[in-house]
């Protein structure tokens, strides 16, 4: 694949507009006052191992074995066979990396990481509704994929139903960098967060929680809360967003054809 | 060596623990349920490094039935750790690069906040390090933190780490690693394919399986424990939950010592003992009997029907002082209720001639007799003795009454053919008794005779079961 096809696909990219709107924190109770989402937009799919194949031929300095430890462990990257990944995972979201090259991809697309309020909001929307959650089996869907075993090969993105903002594969993929992941000041030791001083950070135990029965989110707050901007894990992907802009004119979807 | 590289060795040294220790340092050895890691020999103190890993995978709850369990080295319960009063632990998590999920432990043995669960939160593909020192003995349950606890408990992450007292534990021949949690799944007990957490169900706090060591049979058939007679066997019984207390019972046994919640008080002679979700029990006893010993929860239902059952085996010599088997088995029948009530107040025909005793006693026989003797009283060979031309019957009529009244056992002589069985005493009023009597004497070439209800009503009284000589029943 030649340079100049590489980056022409990085510039094409496929998102959806979402209004403003507001979620509830997972740590408050029903009573306190939800968090405002401005108006966003957002990568229909997470980022593709392709996708992100451009990038690294456009900035050497995020070649797999290149960034330093500082901004990735040495798990960065290393499902790729060398320095481009393989045909087959050209269309599986990547992985292997690290909030900071996440950080960076994104930044070099002219857009940011979802901050946890904008990814929770865009992922509390069933197929039908943008608060999925009072549909019965919603969640159930979400903790089914927690309870199938993880397994070394991916789907390709763009594979699961849309939801009602249109956006695809925030469950049952993988899990996914946000901007302020580790904004969830839990300690590790979850049952005790919900005490007085620590009131205020998520993932406490559920006697702090707004809705204990919501184990899925508990699961993303739980898994985020173990992750340091580092890390470069199997099962850990991100996906773009961005403010809304409306000079800029809306792009439409590259050859990302499965 | 150069002094930077010195100082950078003994840094490296000193990461891993808050304070040089000059104990002497070994490896852990983990073993995977039924089995426990040896007694410890030492008589001092050492620096104990353990290393665990945290698995996902999907194995068998039950025959045909998957589920995704969260484990302790790949087992559930977990890796049983065994360590000495007073040890300081060096404890290595590593969570595979495989889990979906982070993962931490709380072990209950631990002093310190979260028994180690902040400082073991791990990320898929890391291991977190940290130190503590076994301050008190006693049997330990740990196991997963990590929002949510809930879940992660009932996906199977537990296990039990023994604090041996510096003392030591009583030797005793065998020792097993039994551990009890609930599970919850979307399908109900038995249905087929892999299964997923229910977590509605585990809020109600209703399991669908109730299981030793992870699985339905996880201890029973060729998985059993074993054990022979005169050998004493120490069971570390841990309930991981997440929500059941077990009533902890071994069928045909009494636990002579019981180290009560795992601790250091001792009751002695206990049936049943109580094991709390999140707490442990060590129970021995002496095996003076062989046989197939059941181990449940006597929460029975759960033994019965959803899994809380395993096996422990027994082989040797038996002791029939101690335990005999099966020596009778008697027909029972409660006093006084010889006499049948007529239903709806009709009162009672009797035979007021012969034939009508004839008539009558013919009804009695068909209704009561026939099955076993027959129509034409030949009887059934081997079996049931002929009542047709019967030497036993008609040399005496009143040991006849006896037989109907109050049962035979033993073995008898009729025309020259043994029989050994059990004639039950019928419940039959004096009248219906009287009548079949005569009714059978005088068919089928018997010599003839006459019962009347006034004979009956003096045997009944007088007369009792007929225990033949040589009877084994």
């Amino acid at each position: 694949m030649s340079l100049a096809l590489l980056l022409s696909l990085t510039l094409a990219t496929d998102m959806a507009s979402l209004p403003a709107g507001e979620v509830r924190p997972l740590y408050l109770t029903k009573d306190s006052p939800l968090t405002p989402v401005a108006p966003f937009m957002l990568d229909k799919t997470p980022v593709t191992n392709r996708q992100f194949a451009a990038f690294v031929a456009a900035h050497p300095q995020w070649q797999p074995g290149r960034p330093p430890a500082l901004l990735t462990e040495p798990a960065y990257l290393q499902h790729w066979p060398g320095l481009t990944p393989a045909e087959e995972q050209y269309h599986q979201p990547v992985t292997f990396v690290s909030w900071f090259a996440a950080d960076a991809y994104c930044r070099a697309q002219g857009k940011r990481l979802p901050t946890v309020a904008e990814w929770e909001y865009a992922a509390q929307a069933s197929q039908t509704a943008a608060l999925g959650a009072s549909e019965p089996g919603f969640t159930r869907r979400i903790l089914d994929w927690y309870a199938r075993p993880a397994t070394a090969h991916l789907h390709n993105v763009g594979r699961s139903p849309a939801n009602y903002w249109g956006v695809q594969d925030l469950h049952g993929l993988v899990w996914e960098w946000t901007r302020d992941f580790n904004s969830a000041l839990v300690t590790g030791e979850s049952r005790g967060d919900s005490s007085l001083d620590q009131g205020l950070f998520c993932g406490s135990a559920a006697a702090g929680s707004a809705d204990p029965s919501d184990y899925a989110a508990f699961m993303r707050y739980g898994f985020r809360s173990s992750l340091k901007a580092t890390y470069a894990l199997g099962n850990l992907g991100f996906r773009c967003a961005k403010e809304i802009n409306n000079e800029t004119p809306h792009l439409v979807a590259d050859a990302v054809q499965p | 060596m150069k002094p930077r590289k010195l100082v950078a060795a003994i840094s490296l040294a000193l990461a891993f623990s808050a304070q040089a220790s000059q104990l002497p340092v070994e490896e852990a050895m983990l073993t995977s349920p039924p089995v426990v890691p040896p007694p410890i020999t030492r008589d001092h103190a050492a620096k104990v490094v353990v290393k665990m890993e945290t698995v996902e995978k999907v194995m068998e709850i039950a025959d045909g039935v998957e589920y995704m369990f969260w484990t302790f080295g790949g087992s559930v319960p977990g890796q049983f750790l065994r360590v000495r009063e007073g040890d300081e632990v060096e404890f290595h998590l590593s969570n595979h690069p495989s889990s979906k999920m982070p993962h931490n432990i709380d072990l209950h043995a631990v002093t310190g906040p979260g028994g180690g669960a902040a400082s073991s939160f791990t990320a898929p593909g890391h291991t977190s390090v940290f130190n503590f020192k076994a301050l008190n003995p006693g049997l330990y349950v740990y196991h997963c933190a990590t929002a949510p606890v809930g879940m992660h408990v009932a996906n199977g992450m537990y296990g039990l780490i023994l604090v041996e007292p510096k003392e030591g534990l009583p030797p005793v021949d065998r020792e097993y690693y039994v551990m009890q949690g609930d599970f919850y799944t979307k399908g109900e007990y038995g249905e087929q394919g892999l299964q997923s957490f229910d977590m509605d169900k585990a809020i109600r706090e209703q399991p669908d399986y109730v299981v030793f060591n992870g699985a339905v049979g996880a201890l029973n058939g060729d998985k059993a424990l074993t054990a022979n007679v005169g050998e004493t066997v120490r069971l570390y019984v841990g309930n991981g939950g997440p929500n059941l207390v077990s009533s902890f019972h071994v069928i045909g046994e009494i636990f002579d010592k019981v180290n009560v919640e795992g601790g250091t008080a001792i009751n002695e002679n206990v049936q049943t003992t109580l094991v709390p979700a999140g707490g442990a029990a060590m129970a021995e006893f002496k095996l003076d009997v062989p046989g197939n010993f059941i181990m449940v929860d006597h929460s029975i239902f759960r033994a019965f029907n959803k899994g809380a059952l395993g096996m422990m085996q027994v082989e040797g010599p038996e002791d029939k002082i101690v335990y005999s088997g099966k020596v009778a088995e008697n027909v029972y029948l409660p006093e006084g209720s010889a006499v049948q009530v007529m239903p709806n107040g009709h009162p009672k025909v009797v035979a007021k001639t012969k034939e009508e005793r004839l008539l009558y006693g013919k009804r009695a026989y068909e209704a009561n007799c026939q099955a076993c003797h027959q129509n034409e009283g030949q009887g059934i060979p081997g079996a049931f003795p002929p009542l047709a031309a019967s030497d036993f019957l008609n040399a005496d009529h009143t040991r006849a009454t006896d037989v109907v009244l109050h049962g035979l056992k033993g073995p008898i002589k009729v025309n020259g053919q043994a029989y050994d069985s059990i004639m039950p005493a019928m419940r039959l009023s004096d009248e219906d008794t009287a009548n079949v009597l005569t009714y059978v004497l005088n068919s089928w070439g018997n010599d003839g005779g006459d019962v009347t209800p006034e004979q009956v009503a003096e045997r009944r009284e007088k007369g009792k079961t007929i225990i033949m000589e040589g009877s084994a029943h």
